[in-house]
């Protein structure tokens, strides 16, 4: 009888240690596979011809993705140029000034935000945004900044909630004995709150990079997809992740092993952004 | 009388630091033992020895032996399940499972593989009537737990720890946080279950100490300095740290 | 010239709530546009008759219980995965190197963007197990995309469990297990749920993950092995195609509502427990 309680409660353990590791088998799968299909065309056409190549004409034989490699940070930098402030000034706004009951409605209808399909923002941004850059600045619409605003906002609440846990962490000592000393508000916050929650702040930065570089169905219906480098911000572009989803359908052979390729560089940036978030910064956070 | 548990040189350390050093004491059988001291003197550790709920605490070292019946319960091959079935305890503070008053004392009978509900309310009844709760709770067994005021819900624990029908009930400053009248409900049914069990009470009151237990011992830093019957503790204690401490000159 | 402090004190006020305001004004305009333009399109035959005309005409049924197949499957199968992993983190180790590299891999999967999961579910689930583009490539990939989200709320819901109820139900001669069967995970349970139909909304919304793995079949999937579309997808499909801008805006006002509402009921849920531990 005892024995058998004994016997269930290990079998109970290593049935949750399976299901614990099947996270890491789980990474490990779609790194192997995206890499494995990725890797080989590297090889065979070599880094330097995909990485920095100009040309895409896959069935033609030219990988080039230098142009999307640009275009992908351009629009993340975009994003990031135009929800950076807002999403700060929210969070500060959220953590400083706003009462009790208007916190309780902020907050959820912010996450509410973040619940939007990214087809939604897409597909409103072809409706409204991009017509009223054609109108008034010119070109076609489908441009690095008509992606750039519609970025910027989708990426406000990581931006937002990360931020806002790093400024409410700021010990209240601070605020106090600020105060104590004559400060205004503005002047507690500015001086003493926003540099003890910087590196919070600048981690939601660079999640909200991560957030706007890995975008892809707001960013296909909206960037107009062309296959150059934008000289403008009135141009259009195609990202990374716009490559991908554009061709994946119907690419075959070398070229959706090129779509692999993409993807590799792409988890790459990835995985370099998360790295610098996660343990550059919140292990400054812990110190 | 008859030894139920017994310490042989107990020794207790987490970490570096030791909290109990070679506490030998024999607790008899169907009575009420107080365990007396300031905190820090080891009579909490002394008791989750015993109930091993020591287990769950991190870097314990054990010396020294600890026996029920006259057989150890620290080896590898007690299995503390059992033996938490034989030893039950309350808690200094009283912390209902979130359910129904039927399911708090119903929780450890169906552990045992009671499950059928005639049975259950048959032990429900019986163990709120010897915590002395039965009356008040009788029409509403099936509301929260935690609607109950904090003495009914320290005589809730009281009867949940019957319930399992063990041998010793182990109660850790159970009316530390009671008001007076709470805390003689709870005296009044210890006094009552005493020939069916036998009691370690641990207590920062002495009085209350004074007033139900029939031996009671007193630690110091880790240390049993005194133990005999109350009587003899409380009007001639051989040892004058005893006396200061009954006199409540530190504590 | 040195500003009075006071008075930048108040224009910062000022542009702080404006700036709140405003970001709280887009989540209302967009919402707005979606229902005043979609609403009309809305009615009982467009929920519950199939598409006619690549969807041109007819309603979104199929795309509807697509949406519902998908979702619930992958609910299905991702708790328990992930339930039991925050179990294990939680109730069965100590931190540890072993616990710091699952943590590692459930943070980097909660980083990979939904494409990058559309592409491994592609190669795969569709090519390498000859699954073809089906409701289970789809689940299967979504499974692995909702996990992360469901381990983190759960592990963060069974640490807020006070330690003194696992204690209690150790003293009363329970192992391990039952403590965690009979007291934890009810007492964990509202932040469980959370978890749960944040992942919903998520699974609901999601896009590129699915398009190439489920594919987008506008027929009702009847097997694991039928393709079939999300609401999503068919929205994705209609807008960019250019088939109907009206339809579009009513599978769209489906598509947000649904979100809406999921996200409603797990904040709910979540000031509920809030509420109850403080």
């Amino acid at each position: 009888m005892i024995d058998r309680t004994v016997l269930k409660e290990q079998f109970v353990k290593w049935v949750l240690i399976a299901f614990a590791l099947s996270s890491l088998l789980f990474l490990f799968l779609i790194f192997a596979f995206i890499l494995g299909e990725g890797l080989p065309l590297f090889l065979k056409v070599g880094v330097k011809n995909i990485i920095f190549g100009m040309k895409w004409a896959p069935t033609k034989g030219y990988f080039g993705i230098f142009p999307m490699i640009i275009s992908s940070f351009l629009v993340t930098f975009g994003a990031l140029v135009i929800g950076a402030p807002l999403g700060l000034s929210c969070a500060i706004y959220l953590s400083e000034y706003s009462g009790k009951k208007m916190k309780m409605f902020l907050k959820p209808a912010i996450e509410l935000l973040a619940g939007i399909p990214s087809v939604v923002f897409g597909f409103l941004g072809v409706i409204y945004i991009v017509p009223i850059v054609r109108n008034y600045l010119g070109g076609s619409g489908f441009s690095l900044i008509s992606t750039s605003l519609v970025l910027g906002v989708m990426i406000l609440p990581t931006i937002i909630s990360i931020s806002f846990d790093a400024l409410v962490s700021v010990p209240k000592t601070y605020r106090e004995a600020s105060a104590a000393m004559g400060a205004t508000k503005w002047q507690t916050i500015y001086k003493v709150i926003i540099p003890s929650a910087k590196s919070g702040i600048l981690a939601s930065f660079i999640l909200g990079m991560g957030r706007a570089i890995g975008e892809t169905m707001a960013v296909i219906m909206i960037a107009g997809n062309a296959l150059k480098i934008p000289t403008s911000i009135l141009d259009p572009l195609r990202t990374l992740t716009g490559n991908i989803a554009l061709e994946l359908a119907y690419a075959t052979g070398d070229h959706r092993l090129a779509l692999f390729s993409t993807g590799v560089v792409l988890m790459l940036i990835i995985m370099i952004l998360n790295y610098i978030a996660n343990f550059g910064i919140k292990r400054k956070i812990a110190k | 009388m008859e030894t139920k548990i017994a310490t042989d040189k107990l020794r207790v350390s987490f970490g570096d630091l030791t909290v109990l050093k070679d506490v030998t004491i024999n607790v008899e059988k169907n009575t009420i033992t107080g365990f007396m001291g300031p905190s820090g003197s080891g009579k909490s550790t002394l008791i989750s020895v015993i109930n091993r709920m020591i287990d769950f605490e991190n870097n314990v070292k054990i010396g020294g032996d600890a026996t029920i019946d006259g057989r150890s319960i620290l080896g590898d091959n007690i299995n503390p399940i059992e033996l938490r079935r034989r030893v039950g305890t309350v808690f200094a503070v009283p912390i209902p499972l979130p359910r129904s008053i039927f399911e708090n004392i119903a929780y450890g009978p169906r552990l045992k593989g009671v499950t059928d509900r005639t049975s259950l309310h048959h032990i429900a009844e019986e163990c709120l009537k010897k915590a002395f709760l039965w009356d008040e709770v009788k029409d509403r067994l099936s509301t929260s737990a935690l609607k109950l005021s904090g003495g009914q819900q320290q005589r809730l624990c009281l009867a949940r720890t019957l319930a399992l029908k063990p041998e010793i009930i182990l109660l850790d400053e159970p009316c530390s946080g009671l008001d007076p009248i709470s805390t003689a409900k709870i005296e009044d049914a210890l006094s009552e279950l005493k020939s069916g069990y036998t009691i370690i009470l641990v207590s920062n009151n002495t009085k209350q100490i004074a007033r139900i237990s029939d031996f009671s011992a007193f630690f110091y830093l880790g240390e049993l300095i005194e133990y005999n019957t109350t009587d003899k503790v409380f009007t001639t204690p051989s040892e004058s740290k005893t006396e200061d401490y009954i006199q409540g000159k530190f504590g | 010239m040195r500003i009075n402090p006071r008075i930048t004190n108040s224009v910062v006020r000022w542009l702080l709530n404006a700036q709140a305001y405003f970001t709280v004004g887009i989540l209302i305009v967009i919402i707005a546009i979606i229902f005043v333009k979609g609403f009309p399109q809305v009615n009982f035959a467009f929920i519950l008759s199939f598409p006619q005309d690549m969807g041109r005409h007819g309603g979104i049924f199929p795309a509807i219980v697509g949406t519902i197949q998908l979702a619930l499957l992958s609910i299905l199968l991702a708790t328990p995965l992930g339930v039991g992993t925050a179990i294990f983190l939680t109730e069965y180790t100590r931190e540890s190197a072993f616990t710091k590299l699952i943590r590692f891999g459930v943070e980097s999967l909660a980083g990979i963007p939904s494409i990058l999961y559309g592409l491994f579910g592609f190669i795969f689930f569709v090519i390498k197990l000859k699954m073809g583009w089906s409701l289970l490539a789809g689940v299967l990939t979504l499974t692995i995309m909702i996990l992360p989200t469901i381990i983190r709320t759960s592990e963060e819901a069974i640490r807020s469990v006070p330690r003194q109820l696992r204690i209690v139900s150790y003293s009363l001669s329970a192992s391990k297990w039952e403590t965690i069967k009979k007291v934890v995970l009810p007492a964990a349970m509202p932040g469980i749920l959370t978890g749960i139909m944040l992942s919903i909304g998520r699974a609901v919304g999601e896009t590129a993950a699915i398009i190439f793995t489920m594919g987008s079949s506008l027929r009702l999937p009847l097997s694991l092995m039928d393709s079939g579309r999300t609401m999503a997808v068919h929205f994705y499909i209609l807008a960019r195609e250019g088939i109907s801008m009206e339809k579009a805006y009513g599978t769209a006002v489906v598509l947000v509502l649904s979100i809406l509402f999921i996200n409603i009921i797990a904040y709910y849920i979540m000031n509920k427990t809030i509420a109850r531990y403080s």
